[in-house]
């Protein structure tokens, strides 16, 4: 990550835990640790994307920036202001700044609200627009703006396809103006034909209107396409982070290479890779994350120090950060056999 | 929708026709006779025959049921020899008051029931939601018949501030309307009350369990992000989507309500067909029975009916064509 561009987005020691309740009297007996001290930067007008498996608390972390769950402990820095200082009223403002686009575009739309009032409700509330008449025009335009037709703008959300909804709601978080948009597996709920309609329309629309992605998924070749910016996740810790070419080519992390083999690839003579890394057991429990590493349990380079020693967040390259005891051992080696 | 509207209303007359049929069959089978009732210590077991005959002849079940169809098709729902008025008449002079009970209730019940539930769904396991929730078992558990008694013993008995039965004020026949009027909800405040609770608490339970569900659904967050007030977001997006199941519960309540009046215009002695219906079985005077079983199925049909149009009022994607 170069430093000259400037950050929009500054994520520091973001935590956020769910408490688990047991018990005749229900007492907290427990955290799940869904993020649990993640930091990083998004520059304005990039996209970083954020990889994990299920469960790894991506989503999360995605919700808890734009304070639609309370953080447990952190600061999310927009332009400068720690939003979670904010008052709500004062929040309300950033509301316009930051938007989110959900994963399932079936439950995220309300079945009761006609189009043009799922899209331009927010204009009127944060009176983007004048009156209804300039909120009708506007919703037109982001309509025709996102491949829809603006003559079906008095329809309601289960006359639409799943595609359609999806630009529906790409539409209403655009309807405010924005800076910054999650993008929270914006496309995982689509078919495949529909899931590249969606990318190119969000990458053409971020380029169009110069804006900030955080875009959170679990595809890799998605995020290879989309990205500026990767953040690798792993039980709500971020274990790598770099820019694309980093991770995509430089990776020194377990995770991030096992991640990375197992993804299909188009050429036939790679398939079947010797170097893949198949990872066993499951995602252990948020709950009570394994000691020293949190990977180390399936981690097939594991030593006992992995076992015993939280590993130091180190910076093998600039901007390029990996949490591991042997990232830079990993990283030389990988350049020596190129 | 004209389509649809026309084929519901023909299906009623079957389902109206199959209810009546098994009514008039119970009826039928139930013991004692219209003569039971006559207590002249002069009349012979031939002339309570012979009156029976006249009466009641001792015709065949389906004939019988024949003969009363085409009599009501004409408009003559039998006769009800208690009152010596057609049985029309009888249940046109009662049937306003158990109306004016109903929807009183009704209104009560949906006026303090719906807000409760969205306070309790919006503060889910806070303690003004455990303290509602304990209040509305109350109110279901609560037999109508003990509550009505215990409320006219202390506001109507010891504290006197209501009325222990009827009405009206028999003093005030010649008064202005609007003062009848106000004499008339004086009246129904402590049985409209009684009737009201328990539809309170299942308007409080399904509002709460319905808000629930849409609270944590995806269109919500998505109200959320948009950063609309917490007001908007409980009010115009879910509760109009909570809405949906409570129209249905809705139309389903009104002949409860109706048929819930009848123990509670029995405790209050109110002019209405719950009471009627009540002596109508303790004199045997089954037309009378069968006529007011008759307007109750009919409630019954027409406010589902209502309920299902209405239906599509709330839900745009529920579309009848």
């Amino acid at each position: 990550m170069t430093t000259e561009d400037k950050n929009l987005i500054e994520v520091r020691h973001l935590k956020k835990y769910f408490p688990i309740k047991g018990g005749v009297f229900s007492r907290k007996i427990g955290d799940v640790k869904a993020v649990d001290d993640v930091s990083f930067n998004i520059r304005k007008g990039k996209v970083m994307g954020l990889v994990g498996e299920s469960g790894c608390g991506k989503s999360t972390t995605g919700r808890t920036m734009l304070k639609l769950l309370d953080p447990t402990a952190g600061e999310m820095v927009y332009d400068g202001v720690d939003i979670y200082k904010l008052s709500n009223a004062e929040l309300k403002k950033y509301r316009t700044k930051m938007q989110i686009v959900f994963q399932d575009p079936y439950s995220s739309l309300n079945p009761r609200l006609p189009v043009y009032d799922i899209i331009g409700e927010a204009m009127l509330e944060h009176k983007v627009v004048a009156n209804r008449e300039e909120m009708m025009n506007r919703v037109f335009e982001l309509m025709d703006k996102c491949g829809l037709f603006p003559e079906q703008a008095g329809r309601y959300p289960h006359q639409f396809s799943g595609g359609q909804r999806q630009r529906i709601c790409i539409a209403r978080a655009l309807a405010v103006n924005p800076e910054f948009v999650v993008c929270d597996e914006a496309v995982s709920a689509l078919d495949v034909s529909i899931q590249s309609q969606i990318i190119n329309l969000l990458k053409d629309l971020q380029e169009d209107m110069g804006l900030t992605y955080l875009f959170i998924s679990h595809d890799l070749s998605v995020v290879k396409f989309i990205s500026d910016d990767v953040g690798v996740m792993y039980l709500g810790e971020i274990v790598e982070i770099g820019s694309k070419e980093q991770i995509f080519t430089h990776f020194a992390h377990p995770y991030t290479e096992a991640l990375l083999s197992a993804a299909p690839s188009f050429d036939p003579t790679k398939r079947n890779n010797a170097n893949r890394i198949i990872l066993q057991g499951d995602l252990p429990s948020p709950s009570n994350p394994p000691s020293g590493c949190r990977f180390h349990t399936r981690c097939p380079f594991a030593t006992d120090k992995c076992s015993q020693e939280v590993p130091p967040n180190v910076e093998i390259e600039s901007g390029h950060f990996v949490r591991c005891h042997y990232a830079m051992e990993r990283a030389e080696k990988r350049t020596s056999k190129q | 929708m004209k389509n649809y509207l026309i084929r519901r209303i023909l299906q009623i007359i079957p389902v109206f026709l199959g209810i009546l049929f098994i009514l008039f069959f119970i009826i039928s089978k139930a013991p004692g006779s219209i003569t039971d009732n006559i207590m002249d210590p002069r009349m012979t077991p031939e002339m309570r025959a012979a009156l029976q005959e006249k009466l009641d002849p001792n015709l065949p079940f389906y004939v019988k049921f024949w003969n009363w169809i085409v009599e009501a098709l004409h408009g003559n729902f039998g006769f009800s020899n208690q009152h010596y008025k057609p049985v029309v008449d009888v249940i046109g002079a009662n049937i306003g008051c158990t109306f004016a009970l109903a929807l009183t209730a009704m209104i009560l019940s949906m006026l303090i029931g719906i807000p409760a539930g969205i306070v309790s769904a919006t503060r889910q396991y806070s303690a003004v939601d455990n303290v509602l929730t304990v209040f509305s078992l109350a109110g279901l558990a609560f037999p109508t018949f003990f509550l009505g008694l215990l409320l006219l013993k202390v506001f109507a008995i010891d504290l006197r501030w209501f009325p222990i039965f009827g009405l009206s004020n028999a003093t005030l026949a010649h008064a202005p309307f609007l003062t009848r009027l106000g004499d008339m909800a004086y009246h129904l405040i402590l049985p409209a009350i009684v009737l009201g609770l328990a539809e309170t608490a299942s308007f409080m339970r399904y509002t709460r369990s319905s808000m629930l569900e849409v609270i944590r659904s995806d269109y919500i967050r998505t109200a959320r992000a948009k950063g609309l007030n917490e007001k908007v977001v409980i009010y115009k997006h879910a509760f109009r989507n909570a809405m949906i199941p409570i129209v249905t519960l809705l139309g389903f309540r009104i002949p409860g309500l109706i048929s819930g009046a009848l123990m509670t215009e029995t405790v209050f002695s109110l002019p209405g067909v719950g009471k009627l219906s009540v002596e109508a079985v303790n004199t045997r005077n089954y037309p009378l029975l069968l006529g007011i079983n008759a307007m109750l199925t009919m409630t019954t049909l027409i406010a589902t009916l209502v309920a299902d149009v209405l239906y599509a009022v709330v839900d745009p994607r529920i579309r009848y064509d």
